[in-house]
């Protein structure tokens, strides 16, 4: 029989979603509650994680299930359950105490914001639905906790609702990412119809096991790019990437939940979950579905790697980086390395967190001012967060052996160099780890080193609430590593569910020095581009950046997000809206003209039928109306009152009768 | 003197009495009218009985005095009524009592 932690791992969920419900029945004074209520859940739900992740220790890829009927339709039976396994385990974990992170962070960064009861409701509430991702066992059960993301990043994203830009922010992540929905959607609808089940492990019957495999077979391929489709919206991969630099609108600590444990995470979560559908009927590993995925990933990575490097907004290149961050593990998860891919997301979920709370704690330290080339010299002024924020840089950027980051970045190189596909994502992959250091590198010199400028003046170290956290996961990212390294690839082999052994030998090989060069070129390059930026006058702005000197129509073309965002606004908006103004013509002039025109036979009938009654029936009435009076009139002159007329009548007509009685005779 | 003249008679008298009840205007001048033609019945009374196969019991006799006699009644009631109307009216032309025209 499973353990009890099996069938009740719904509770991880249910914890912080009945935390947030109860925080949003709090009145808005009530801060320290709310507050209280949400970390509270989150604990709970981090110890129910560990309880379940001690329970995958115990035997190499474990993995048990809990299905039950939800409801009945006609002879159909809708079956819904959870799932634990190593992959939702190890995903359980990083979510809660990365979100656990993030929630005391948000106490500090939040301390003056009015709605922060709201706030916590609605964090809760985003943990809960990304928690419910992970554990779901039925596709159904998966969208409809997928929806449930899309909901609560756009009720956050949107947070600052007087905001118009967060507003339009909010809209344009919710809309994006249900382009993609749809298709997902349109996946869950084929898989069903194809196998009749949408339960991922039911004793060989689900739809990732032998038999419904079987029963899919050709159209697989199709059903993996549908679903794909819905991790492209909401992992934020080209082409449906341009919500997630907007979504920086929201509050910092809902950036580093959505670019980190949550949202952008469900979507490589999702590939790797239906990892069997991509990968059926593979030669030599590569199947169609799976190269989609691969060059969607690598276009992806370059694109928003570039991108980053022309930006000025602290959390917008944080925000690229992330973009690219995922492609970097679309690629993994395409060319075969799932393993790969999701250490990339665990680390990623930590380190990037880290980040973001890093810019968050920059952000609250300069009064709210975002753009890096206003601040300057902020290294001595706020020492823990540059510290921590340069732990996630090294991490992010790939510097190896201490960093986690580094070893998973190594791993994605690794497996792509092996992929018999094609050896382009390789290179271009190599590039950016290069370019991934070359931004952050940019970024660490405009904000921590140099001169302080406009923004950094008055700043000030964040208070311990805030910097606590990021100490934390820096030890968190650091410490990862320890299970990351070629060594002992104790992850790795926990997600693939194999035994890990102590090999020291194979720390050292040649693709560490590889990404050593690579990482060192990089940042070498930031060094040389960007060396001269500290230098500049302390009470202005920054000069014009160094790229823009060298290149100003490139870095135009990058700062301006490749004008993807005005081609989709000339594209497909100018197009919807051209349709919606075609709608409301024909709606107003075609559709209303035929009901005007309806309305006006039925007019003109009354009018018809008013004649008809007027003319015809009326008249009919009235003239016998008219006889019967002149009848009267008739009738009544013989009542004439003269005694002597009745008299004589009476005498005529007794002679009438006298001469018809003479008649007879 | 025989049947014929006598009804003859009667019939001028009923003829008489009718033109008089219709053509006066005066009221009492119809009373005496009707007392005409009442007269001309009584008249072909007396004749049927002289004349009839049974001369010798006095049927006639009885219905032309029993009719006289009502006659006398309702030439009464008829003399009342016109002096009733008469000062109600102030005339006894019935021409202008016409209120029971419709």
């Amino acid at each position: 029989m499973n353990p009890w932690i099996v069938s009740n791992i719904w509770l991880v969920p249910a914890v912080p979603f009945a935390a947030s419900l109860s925080i949003l029945f709090l009145r808005n004074s009530r801060r320290t509650g709310a507050a209280a209520l949400a970390i509270i859940g989150q604990v709970v739900s981090l110890a129910l994680s560990i309880l379940a992740f001690l329970l995958t220790l115990q035997t190499p890829g474990y993995r048990a299930f809990h299905n039950f009927t939800w409801f009945t339709f006609g002879e159909h039976a809708v079956r819904i359950g959870w799932v634990l396994d190593p992959l939702a385990a190890a995903m359980l974990l990083m979510i809660t105490l990365v979100g656990l992170c993030i929630f005391i962070f948000s106490i500090g960064y939040m301390a003056e914001d009015k709605s922060f009861t709201r706030f916590f409701a609605y964090l809760s509430f985003f943990s809960a639905a990304m928690l419910g991702v992970v554990i779901a066992n039925s596709l159904l059960l998966l969208f409809v906790c997928w929806e449930l993301v899309g909901l609560a990043s756009y009720l956050l994203i949107g947070f600052w609702i007087d905001k118009p830009s967060a507003a339009a922010a909010a809209k344009k992540a919710f809309i994006t990412t249900r382009i993609g929905d749809l298709g997902f959607f349109l996946g869950i609808l084929w898989l069903y119809g194809g196998s009749g089940t949408l339960l991922f492990y039911d004793d060989g019957r689900g739809c990732l096991e032998n038999a419904g495999l079987l029963a899919l077979s050709a159209s697989a391929t199709f059903v993996a790019l549908l679903i794909f489709f819905g991790s492209v919206g909401k992992s934020g991969q080209f082409p449906l990437h341009v919500w997630l630099p907007d979504a920086m609108e929201g509050p910092t600590p809902v950036s580093a939940l959505i670019h980190a444990a949550t949202m952008v995470a469900a979507g490589v979560f999702l590939v790797a979950r239906v990892y069997p559908l991509f990968s059926l009927g593979a030669i030599n590993g590569v199947t169609p579905s799976l190269t989609v995925v691969v060059w969607i990933g690598v276009i992806t990575g370059l694109m928003a790697a570039f991108i980053a490097l022309a930006q000025s907004d602290m959390k917008r290149i944080l925000a690229y980086s992330t973009v690219s961050q995922l492609g970097l593990m679309m690629v993994s998860l395409g060319v075969g390395g799932v393993a790969a891919g999701i250490m990339h997301l665990l680390a990623h979920g930590f380190f990037k967190a880290l980040l973001f709370l890093g810019s968050g704690s920059v952000i609250h330290g300069c009064h709210h001012e975002q753009d890096i080339r206003k601040m300057g010299g902020l290294r001595r002024l706020m020492p823990v967060t540059f510290v921590t924020y340069a732990v996630g840089m090294m991490t992010l950027s790939g510097v190896p052996l201490f960093f986690s980051g580094a070893w998973t970045k190594e791993e994605i190189l690794h497996v792509t160099a092996h992929w018999p596909g094609s050896h382009v994502p390789h290179y271009l992959m190599m590039a950016g780890v290069v370019l991934t250091a070359l931004y952050m590198t940019r970024q660490m010199i405009y904000v921590f080193f140099g001169n302080r400028r406009v923004a950094s003046e008055q700043a000030h170290e964040s208070p311990s609430v805030m910097t606590r956290p990021l100490i934390v996961l820096a030890f968190c990212t650091i410490i990862l590593s320890v299970v990351l390294t070629p060594a002992w690839p104790w992850l790795h082999d926990y997600l693939s569910g194999a035994t890990p052994q102590f090999d020291f030998a194979r720390l050292i090989q040649p693709m560490l020095f590889v990404s050593f060069a690579l990482v060192a070129a990089g940042i070498g390059l930031g060094l040389l581009m960007y060396r001269n930026v500290g230098s500049q006058d302390r009470h202005r702005t920054a000069d014009t950046d160094p790229l823009e000197q060298a290149q100003p129509a490139l870095f135009r073309f990058l700062e301006n997000k490749m004008w993807l965002d005005e081609l989709y606004a000339h594209t497909v908006i100018a197009f919807s809206a051209f349709a919606a103004r075609v709608s409301d013509w024909m709606d107003r002039y075609v559709w209303d003209g035929f009901v005007r025109g309806v309305g006006r036979v039925g007019q003109l009938f009354g009018i018809f039928t008013a004649n008809v009654d007027e003319r015809g029936i009326n008249a009919g009435v009235d003239e016998s109306v008219t006889g019967t009076r002149g009848l009267g009139r008739l009738m009544s002159m013989a009542h004439s009152g003269q005694v002597q007329t009745y008299l004589g009548a009476i005498a005529i007509g007794m002679l009438a009768l006298l001469l018809f009685y003479a008649w007879l005779a | 003197m025989t049947l014929s003249i006598l009804l003859v008679v009667s019939a001028a008298l009923f003829c008489i009495g009718l033109l008089a009840a219709l053509s006066r205007r005066h009221a009492i001048f119809i009373l005496i009218g009707i007392e005409m033609m009442l007269a001309a019945a009584n008249l072909n009374f007396i004749a049927f009985w002289r004349f009839g196969p049974q001369p010798q019991q006095p049927t006639g006799v009885m219905v032309a005095i029993f009719a006289i006699a009502i006659a006398a009644a309702e030439a009464a009631v008829g003399l009342a009524l016109v002096i009733a109307v008469y000062r109600h009216y102030r005339t006894t032309n019935v021409d202008e009592l016409d209120q029971l025209k419709g």
